[in-house]
């Protein structure tokens, strides 16, 4: 059985979770086996509709001290229930929660893992998976040795797919040990979609100039429907909030649309969204590497290039 | 208090990405080495902020690697180890990195266990997760910030769409990332104290690999950028709802 955690980080699901099941259910069903849910706490939300994305039962571990995503105690949970259900495959979305306790699912359960899978796992006579290696500059196949396998699954490499299907709801009964952390304060940002869970993403750099020149990007952004981002300089000169900075050493994104402005595509910076699907670049100087990169360019000052496209995508939104 | 830090060599971030051997080995031709900038510039950097604020700190460094790892360790004790340990094998499975480095943690009786977040080659991600279950200790990931106040630490780490803070006792491992401390440069004095500072080699202990690398593969390449004349932001649009299907 191909056994998918779902992360309800704040008692909400989220897409990179919808995924990680779509992927557990493709994988069963190329295995021939079932896929399978477990979340662990309560969640505000219709679990049996979980169904849609693949999974044919739920397997909930309600328990009071699961407030809260603590590693080591979600570990254990975890571990606990892949032997009780019998799970001889686990995936994990390879979020913030996901790869802070796969590994140490690996550990307790004796598991070969792979983390940061792009694809299904190659399974006609071993099993092999390809991940993502060098920051999304190449790709590794690694083939797992051992009875149980563990993925984490790469966010916006697989896709969602929906059908029309219901889950079938359980409850779970697992010893959950003490959590020994103390929560102090949750900081959120208020009304904005994650970066790592937007598809539609639009990346202002040093060629904006100024904080006082986002009013252009930020009309984009509206426009669009996208989520805003920045390069290094920009954040380390608070231009904009750390949040937003994408890279090498910032967030790692993959949305379907990132539309660079003004950033000229360091391999640093690459390396933060090089698994974009399509890449536009915006850019005065035809030399700047990032063109390299890029699905589609313009060469143009951002500043009368920015807000055209902003007309155009709106023109086009109104008379679709 | 004593601090070990995970130290994993990687090519520097600018090095040209190229597979030898039938795509089954990384090519190191002309490669530069560093110290995994995550290991570097944020959990090796936060270890020697503690110990200016304190100076019965300890800090221990391991690597698990080959001899060619060494000058990257020396580099590390210049910037501020104290002592550090590397263990003899070249596996590349994480689970035989972090049960080697299991195995020296529970030598040394630490405080506090910091990695990387990951590192930017393999971007396994899995060194501190790992350890946490081999060790039975509290881990905390990507985390922005640390503080100690006796024996409690409170870490601020990073959560989907914002960041939170937690406190727990020591023993604690954490995984590092950006916010935690800023990058240094070795001084003088530093490169000179790290010659002498101790570096001790263990063999291998651990053979047996959960995972195996088949081989690698390079994206294929971009098949060229089309260029959009800048006064017509209509086409781009077109493009990118009817070729590119994305918006």
């Amino acid at each position: 059985m191909v056994l998918i955690y779902i992360d309800n980080a704040d008692q909400e699901i989220k897409n990179a979770s919808h995924e990680a099941i779509c992927y557990g259910a493709a994988l069963a069903k190329q295995l021939g086996t079932s896929a399978e849910a477990l979340i662990l706490g309560n969640v505000n939300e219709d679990l049996a509709s979980l169904g849609k994305y693949g999974a044919s039962k739920i397997h909930q571990v309600k328990n009071s001290a699961l407030t809260h995503f603590d590693s080591k105690q979600f570990a254990t949970v975890i571990s606990e229930a892949a032997k009780v259900l019998g799970a001889s495959v686990l995936v994990f979305a390879h979020n913030v929660n996901g790869k802070a306790v796969a590994p140490a699912v690996a550990v307790k359960l004796g598991a070969g893992i792979v983390t940061g899978a792009c694809a299904l796992p190659k399974t006609d006579n071993d099993f092999v998976v390809t991940k993502t290696v060098f920051s999304g500059k190449a790709f590794a196949s690694i083939q797992i040795n051992t009875a149980i396998k563990i993925i984490t699954i790469n966010q916006n490499s697989f896709g969602v797919l929906m059908q029309d299907a219901n889950a079938l709801v359980e409850n779970l009964e697992i010893n959950v040990p003490v959590s020994n952390l103390k929560i102090t304060s949750v900081d959120k940002i208020k009304g904005e979609i994650p970066l790592t869970e937007a598809t539609l993403v639009v990346s202002g750099g040093r060629g904006l100039k100024g904080p006082e020149n986002w009013g252009i990007l930020l009309d984009l952004a509206k426009a669009l429907g996208a989520s805003t981002a920045c390069s290094r300089p920009v954040s380390d000169s608070d231009w904009r909030p750390h949040h937003e900075h994408v890279g090498q050493t910032g967030l790692q994104i993959a949305p379907n649309l990132y539309i660079a402005i003004g950033i000229s595509g360091a391999i640093q910076h690459l390396a933060g969204v090089n698994r974009s699907k399509t890449i536009v670049v915006i850019n005065k100087d035809p030399e700047a590497p990032f063109f390299k990169a890029a699905d589609y360019g313009v060469v143009g000052d951002a500043f009368e290039v920015v807000p055209e496209l902003t007309a155009a995508i709106l023109k086009s939104k109104g008379g679709a | 208090m004593k601090i070990l830090v995970c130290i994993s060599k990687t090519p520097d971030t600018t090095a040209k990405i190229a597979f030898a051997e039938g795509n089954t080995k990384f090519d190191e031709n002309g490669v530069q080495w560093i110290i995994n900038p995550y290991d570097e510039w944020y959990a090796l950097v936060k270890a020697i902020e503690l110990k200016e604020r304190d100076a019965s700190v300890t800090i221990h460094l391991v690597t698990v690697g080959g001899a060619d790892t060494e000058p990257i360790i020396r580099k590390a004790l210049a910037l501020g180890g104290d002592e550090a340990f590397r263990v003899n094998n070249t596996s590349n499975d994480s689970m035989v990195v972090a049960q080697e480095i299991a195995a020296i943690a529970k030598q040394g009786a630490y405080d506090l266990i910091l990695t990387g977040k990951e590192t930017i080659d393999y971007n396994s991600a899995s060194i501190g997760a790992m350890l946490s279950a081999l060790l039975d200790q509290n881990f905390i990931s990507a985390a922005v910030k640390l503080d100690l106040n006796g024996k409690i630490a409170i870490v601020t780490r990073e959560i989907e769409g914002g960041e939170e803070t937690c406190e727990t006792n020591l023993p604690v491992i954490i995984s590092c990332q950006k916010g935690m401390a800023e990058q240094r440069i070795p001084n003088m004095r530093g490169i000179m104290a790290a010659r002498t500072k101790p570096l001790n080699v263990l063999e291998a202990s651990i053979s047996a690999q959960n995972t195996t690398i088949k081989s690698f593969e390079l994206p294929p390449a971009k098949t060229g950028v089309k260029l959009v004349d800048p006064t017509n932001m209509d086409e781009l649009v077109r493009l990118l709802k009817e070729e590119a299907k994305v918006i």
